[in-house]
């Protein structure tokens, strides 16, 4: 059992209230996923260069040390916001570069995110305490997507914890479990598409971010998904445009949505949902299964 | 003077003390309706209630609203989640909004009315109880239904009453596909009887002779070697 929680604002004045809105309802899912949580925040895409969302999954973090290697090796323009053992890296250089320079100087850092407008955040406890301990209340942006994660198929580590990223400005959370992960991972990795867990939703998430690169849209690689990935789910997908979900053909997953002239919001139950503003006059619906639901911010 | 209710707030009071009172206090003021008020998608609401009392839940439930229910009048204004009146032996279930996956499932007896849609797998495995939905329901409705009658207002998803045993579907709109072993068979007078008697405890006003209805073909009840698992 996982929870999944997805907001997207309408209008840009709502974007100061997105962490506020979406903490309870991160929290709201506690009891379908104790022992881990994630946010991924998408805001006003950077002019040039990357974001890239770095955690020290253990030990203290030295994030000067992180700041001063990559001025000595890397001409450019770096920022540096650190966040307890999360930090944000702002960079004028090519993110690939800097991301190989990154692990083979930090081995102990880990990248969550690279891209133009997301940040990411996860680590194991309680949705509350994560969201304490990083101020997820205090996030603003224009879409952000959640997961509560109960682990039933993989270890309970940061890196196992959703959402998961790949390639820029693309993350899924899952609630479900898939059957054929490594059948997916097989094809995939001679691709030269590189994995850094065992865990299924991991291959669901580079498998669809594989298909956008190919050239399908979101909803094409979906449709494609249907085809080859086996097992229950519902997928809630982030992007810099905005949030896509759906549910396996058998609907095992539970979703909701909340839709108002303000905001679209998404989670796995409406108790996630109850503390919205206006919520008791949204449009309330549960997506069908086997069907692709989108919303974009333009 | 007393009050005409006992209020609960689920803001205020836990989800546990309002089933302990429903469960132990509850026969001492049968006369008493009980409402609760902000549930916001609490699980197990009114779960489990053995005595005739009207309970009315102002809002959306979570999760087996009014499950196992023997004898009470349970109105959900608002929408519940999965498993609504499931394993219910009595009573009567209403939820004036939709249901999700599994509503009524395994219930044994009374009556769940939901005045909107259902969603997947209504009625699963069915014991004897009756469901009245008002709106459509999703694929796999019914599926190895034992006992008991599911009417359908709207349309039926795949594989309406796949597997199904002596539980009768009457379904008023489309049917996307017939599960296996399921099939459609004449409306008799006691059909008739039955819809038009099930529609007035719902409050529909369709006419019986709208509906058709799906029983089984009795064809999964012996193996049969030659079917080569196709049915």
């Amino acid at each position: 059992m996982c929870g999944i929680v997805g907001l997207l604002m309408k209008k840009p004045a709502w974007d100061e209230r997105l962490g506020e809105l979406l903490v309870p309802m991160l929290v709201g899912m506690t009891d379908r996923g104790p022992d881990s949580a994630g946010l991924a925040v998408f805001s006003t895409a950077l002019a040039s260069g990357s974001k890239i969302s770095l955690f020290y999954p253990s030990g203290q973090p030295d994030w000067q040390g992180v700041a001063d290697s990559l001025q000595q090796q890397h001409q450019g323009e770096h920022q540096l916001i650190p966040n307890g053992a999360h930090a944000v890296l702002i960079t004028s250089i090519d993110a690939q570069v800097i991301k190989n320079f990154l692990l083979a100087a930090h081995p102990q850092l880990v990248v969550l995110s690279v891209g133009s407008s997301i940040d990411l955040y996860k680590d194991i406890g309680t949705p509350a305490q994560i969201a304490e301990r990083y101020q997820f209340g205090a996030l603003t942006g224009s879409h952000a997507v959640g997961h509560t994660r109960m682990a039933t198929e993989s270890a309970v580590t940061p890196a196992h914890a959703h959402p998961f990223t790949a390639g820029r400005d693309f993350c899924v959370v899952h609630n479900g479990s898939l059957s054929n992960p490594h059948k997916v991972r097989r094809k995939l990795e001679p691709l030269g598409i590189h994995f850094e867990t065992d865990n299924d939703t991991e291959a669901a998430c580079r498998f669809l971010e594989w298909r956008m690169r190919e050239g399908d849209d979101i909803n094409a690689a979906i449709e494609q998904g249907f085809e080859e990935l086996d097992g229950f789910f519902t997928f809630l997908i982030g992007t810099g445009d905005g949030l896509a979900l759906v549910r396996d053909p058998f609907a095992c997953k539970p979703a909701i949505v909340a839709e108002t002239d303000d905001y679209v919001a998404i989670a796995s139950e409406f108790r996630s949902l109850s503390h919205l503003p206006g919520v008791k006059h949204a449009r309330l619906f549960e997506p069908q299964p086997r069907t692709i639901y989108s919303w974009s911010r333009a | 003077m007393s009050t005409p209710y006992r209020d609960f707030d689920l803001a205020q009071h836990s989800l546990r003390e309002l089933n302990h009172y429903l469960h132990h206090e509850v026969k001492q003021a049968a006369g008493t309706p009980v409402r609760v008020f902000n549930p916001d998608g609490a699980h197990s609401i009114a779960c489990g209630v053995d005595t005739a009392v009207q309970i009315d839940v102002m809002g959306h439930a979570g999760y087996y609203v009014g499950g196992m229910n023997q004898h009470a009048q349970i109105t959900v204004h608002g929408n519940a989640s999965t498993g609504a009146g499931e394993n219910m032996m009595s009573g009567l279930v209403r939820i004036k909004g939709f249901a999700s996956t599994s509503a009524g499932a395994s219930a044994h007896g009374g009556c769940l009315i939901i005045e909107g849609d259902a969603s997947l797998r209504c009625g699963i495995s069915l014991k004897g109880g009756d469901i009245v939905v008002g709106g459509s329901v999703g694929s796999f409705s019914a599926f190895m239904a034992q006992a008991g009658r599911l009417v359908i207002c709207g349309d039926a998803g795949d594989a309406l009453g796949d597997s199904l045993y002596e539980a009768i579907i009457y379904v008023r709109g489309e049917v996307k596909s017939l599960g296996a072993d399921a099939r459609f068979e004449p409306m008799l007078p006691e059909d008739h009887a039955a819809v038009t008697q099930l529609l007035t405890v719902a409050g529909f006003t369709h006419p019986s002779s709208e509906f058709r209805k799906v029983a089984s073909a009795r064809g999964l009840y012996h193996w049969n070697a030659d079917a080569n698992q196709e049915y």
